[in-house]
């Protein structure tokens, strides 16, 4: 792929410059410091805004699992959004611009252009989860006990597959419509079905819905079948290899 | 350097399917290696697209194009390794620096790291735009980002420099400047920009190509094209103060059957003509009998607007 190192280097300097990855940062590192905090004094908020309204509620005292599953929570939901967001402009705002027909009539590749902005997305979305999940475990070994390091770098890989996933989505969605506004729609309503699907019995095990369920048991130092943990894992890197198909079988056929 | 750089055969693209647009319509052009090529047309006429074809971005509906031997395709971005190209609308990051800009232009064409560096000061300096080289792009006035354009452009020696509208946001003095540059090129590439600018054409163009309606209207050498469909052309300075005199002999002179078109330009009128021998002893003859008082008559050297005014019949 011609040019693809040349250009992942101009997509770590864009992503810096444009604060994409700042903020991204800078999202994730509240995640990671709010999820065990919120998990651990969750009921006395609850009891303190309630006040004396309700003298009788006894909520139960939180435990490591109530932070893990806080941290996913959060993760799933936050980290969703930030993918959709650093996704859906990647293509669509370099076809808007005209720049991509100023990169592409160079030697590079079209494949080297959509793969090193899929690698910077990817490795951004990396980072930023691992420096969530690095900061709630810290903060979770303060406030609970030290949970396992290896569950939660469990925990972390799969948050990551599942937001590459909406990422991937949107990214197609970017590059197919050349739109960011639609990309985006796209991306949001795929978060929204998926969801829909997670919550059907049958159906839960499968797609990135799917992950939530074995990271929580597993980074709780629970023990799991195999199989539950490749159901989701695989389902969701065929969904990320579709998206990103479609994504370079589309632009491959576009007029610059 | 010799031979031909750049070569179409039957190049034909149509927009949105088979009763849509054809922009460019079985297109043969050569283009000798070392010359500078002119592309004319009027507005739509499928320069841009046809540029666009060479440089790989378009896919063509159907023939081919080869630059240096090697067959355009959009798919395979290896011929484009010898182009250099400035978009009509140039437009770049602009959160990079001008030089970031050109260096990254020289790394996608396969420079080193080092030589890029080397390059984008020197095209940078070339195009004037040192001093600005370390300011983001962002805040380029439009005639910067053309100059931009054209160091990014020049960034990796290119044997085939492709400049659509190069001049369209300089002010005279880089207008100057960027033809001078180009001048200076030939020889060392080959050189192919479309303009509006006829004069401009005239000044630097080896080689002209006229397009209308995505056809090849006319091929060849600038002198060969004014003395094949030049027509003899008299500019008459009409003393001023004559306006409705002067209006009534335009009207006159243009029912004459000898006479292909005539105009106003700048208060002057311009009077091309099929036969010059009829013309010479015959136009005076008019002027004389509207009363027209003229402080000066003349016959002028054809250009190029004229061969473009009867080729196309429409300006540029």
């Amino acid at each position: 792929m011609t040019g693809f190192r040349v250009l992942r280097r101009k997509e770590w300097l864009e992503s810096w410059r444009t604060l994409r990855t700042p903020i991204v940062g800078g999202l994730f590192v509240l995640v990671g410091l709010t999820s065990p905090l919120l998990a651990k004094y969750l009921p006395e908020i609850v009891k303190a805004a309630g006040g004396s309204q309700f003298p009788t509620v006894n909520l139960p005292t939180p435990v490591l699992a109530d932070a893990v599953g806080q941290v996913w929570k959060n993760l799933a939901q936050f980290g969703a959004f930030a993918a959709i967001i650093l996704a859906m402009g990647s293509v669509s705002g370099e076809l808007d611009h005209g720049t991509a027909a100023f990169v592409l009539s160079k030697t590079a590749s079209r494949g080297a252009f959509l793969a090193a902005k899929v690698g910077v997305i990817a490795a951004i979305l990396g980072l930023a989860t691992l420096l969530a999940v690095g900061l709630a475990w810290s903060y979770t070994a303060v406030l609970f006990e030290p949970p396992s390091i290896t569950g939660w770098l469990v925990l972390a890989g799969l948050a990551w597959l599942g937001l590459c996933a909406w990422a991937a989505i949107t990214f197609m969605g970017s590059t197919v419509t050349g739109s960011t506004a639609a990309a985006a729609g796209i991306g949001f309503v795929a978060l929204l079905v998926l969801s829909i699907v997670a919550a059907v019995p049958g159906l839960a095990p499968f797609g990135p819905g799917g992950l939530a369920a074995p990271a929580v048991a597993i980074a709780s130092g629970e023990t799991i079948d195999r199989i539950d943990v490749l159901k989701p894992v695989i389902s969701t890197a065929i969904l990320i290899a579709i998206a990103l198909g479609v994504a370079a079988w589309s632009f491959r056929r576009r007029e610059l | 350097m010799s031979g031909v750089a750049v070569c179409t055969r039957a190049l034909t693209k149509r927009f949105g399917g088979d009763g849509g647009v054809l922009a460019v319509d079985c297109l043969d052009l050569d283009v000798p290696a070392g010359s500078v090529f002119g592309l004319l047309g009027p507005n739509g006429a499928g320069k841009t697209t046809t540029l666009r074809l060479i440089t790989g971005l378009a896919t063509p509906t159907s023939g081919t194009t080869t630059v240096d031997g090697t067959t355009v395709d959009s798919r395979d971005p290896g011929a484009r390794h010898a182009i250099g190209v400035l978009d009509q609308d140039p437009r770049y990051y602009g959160w990079m620096t001008g030089r970031e800009l050109v260096e990254l232009a020289g790394r996608l064409q396969g420079l080193g790291e080092t030589d890029a560096r080397t390059r984008a000061a020197v095209v940078l300096e070339q195009v004037g735009l040192a001093e600005a080289a370390r300011r983001r792009i962002t805040g380029y006035s439009g005639g910067m980002r053309q100059r931009l354009g054209i160091a990014q452009a020049l960034a990796a020696r290119p044997s085939l420099l492709i400049l659509d509208e190069p001049v369209s946001s300089l002010d005279p003095e880089g207008r100057r400047d960027l033809l001078a540059l180009i001048a200076d090129l030939r020889d060392r590439s080959t050189i192919i920009f479309s303009t509006h600018v006829l004069a401009d054409v005239e000044r630097i163009c080896d080689r002209i190509a006229i397009l209308d309606h995505g056809r090849l209207v006319t091929e060849g050498p600038l002198d060969e094209l004014l003395a094949r469909y030049a027509l003899p052309l008299y500019r008459l300075d009409p003393e001023p103060g004559q306006a409705e005199a002067v209006a009534t002999l335009v009207a006159r002179i243009g029912a004459l059957p000898w006479v292909d078109r005539v105009g106003e330009e700048s208060g002057a009128i311009v009077v091309s003509v099929t036969d010059a021998s009829v013309a010479s002893a015959g136009l005076l003859p008019v002027v004389v009998e509207s009363g027209v008082r003229l402080a000066a008559f003349e016959r002028v050297r054809p250009d190029l607007e004229g061969v473009f005014l009867r080729l196309v019949g429409r300006d540029a």
